[in-house]
């Protein structure tokens, strides 16, 4: 639904012309202390990423960044755009301003940790 | 009991169809998708090539490695790539989605036919691999003067 049809800027990207956004590719874990996502973003850095959330849903969104010679012709194009958009809906008991965020070499790891009553509490049972 | 993969199936179709076009898109458009090395479709890492008079470009979509990690070698005009990336082990938890690439990968393209060996860079950059390698000089047409 959140889909990115809008053809952007057609110079950033090598020896494709831009068409709809990528779907990154994802990982999605959960552990007692909150949820991790990892994304592949290749080619975005700092400048280029977004990360929102708005109400419920957190969205994604990349902007692959390159250099390139000006007169370069593609011969074989694999990946036809440079942007990335993944969107997911969080659910309450996710604390959603505590979300950290890194990148390191185009890998996106989010932690998005849960509020501390929803926490799993293990509960001792005493036998007579 | 999230709904964090809530939209998960709609997510999926459409990653399935952007998929489906970029297979199709290789298995009928692309070049070199007859080269015998072409390997299966949607192969991971991504490459896209490019070239310009002086000098061929590889870009290579290999995110989460270090430069260490990848081996590139030329041979001839075949340039392979291979290496390996494995994803971090999660213990005491629940996997839901795992669609990264894991394990060891191999790839190799076919490039014009004039590039030189001597002369390649390569540089890793926010995941993606640039590999320039420059042609031999062309001969440029030389215009004949009829008498």
């Amino acid at each position: 639904m959140n889909r990115q049809t809008s053809v952007s800027k057609q110079s950033a990207s090598p020896t494709a012309v831009p068409q709809s956004a990528l779907v990154p590719r994802v990982e999605v874990f959960e552990a007692a202390d909150g949820i991790t996502l990892r994304a592949d973003l290749p080619g975005v850095n700092k400048d280029g990423l977004k990360v929102q959330i708005e109400q419920d849903t957190l969205t994604i969104e990349g902007d692959a960044k390159f250099t390139l010679p000006e007169n370069l012709q593609p011969l074989h194009a694999e990946v036809r755009s440079q942007r990335f958009q993944r969107s997911f809906t969080l659910s309450k008991e996710l604390d959603a301003h505590q979300i950290t965020a890194s990148l390191q070499h185009g890998v996106l790891e989010l932690h998005i940790p849960k509020r501390a009553e929803v926490r799993p509490r293990r509960i001792e049972v005493k036998a007579d | 009991m999230f709904s964090l993969f809530g939209n998960q199936t709609e997510r999926s179709l459409f990653d399935e169809f952007e998929r489906l076009q970029s297979d199709m898109d290789r298995m009928f458009g692309g070049w070199p998708a007859t080269s015998i090395r072409s390997g299966r479709a949607g192969a991971w890492p991504a490459i896209n090539i490019g070239a310009t008079p002086d000098d061929v470009h590889v870009f290579v979509y290999a995110p989460g490695l270090s430069a260490a990690a990848i081996d590139l070698s030329l041979q001839q005009n075949v340039l392979t790539i291979s290496g390996a990336r494995k994803l971090p082990e999660q213990k005491e938890g629940n996997w839901y989605l795992r669609e990264r690439f894991d394990g060891e990968f191999r790839r190799a393209v076919t490039l014009p036919e004039d590039v030189d060996p001597e002369r390649i860079e390569a540089k890793y950059r926010d995941g993606v691999l640039h590999v320039c390698i420059a042609r031999r000089a062309t001969v440029s047409p030389r215009r004949i003067t009829i008498n």
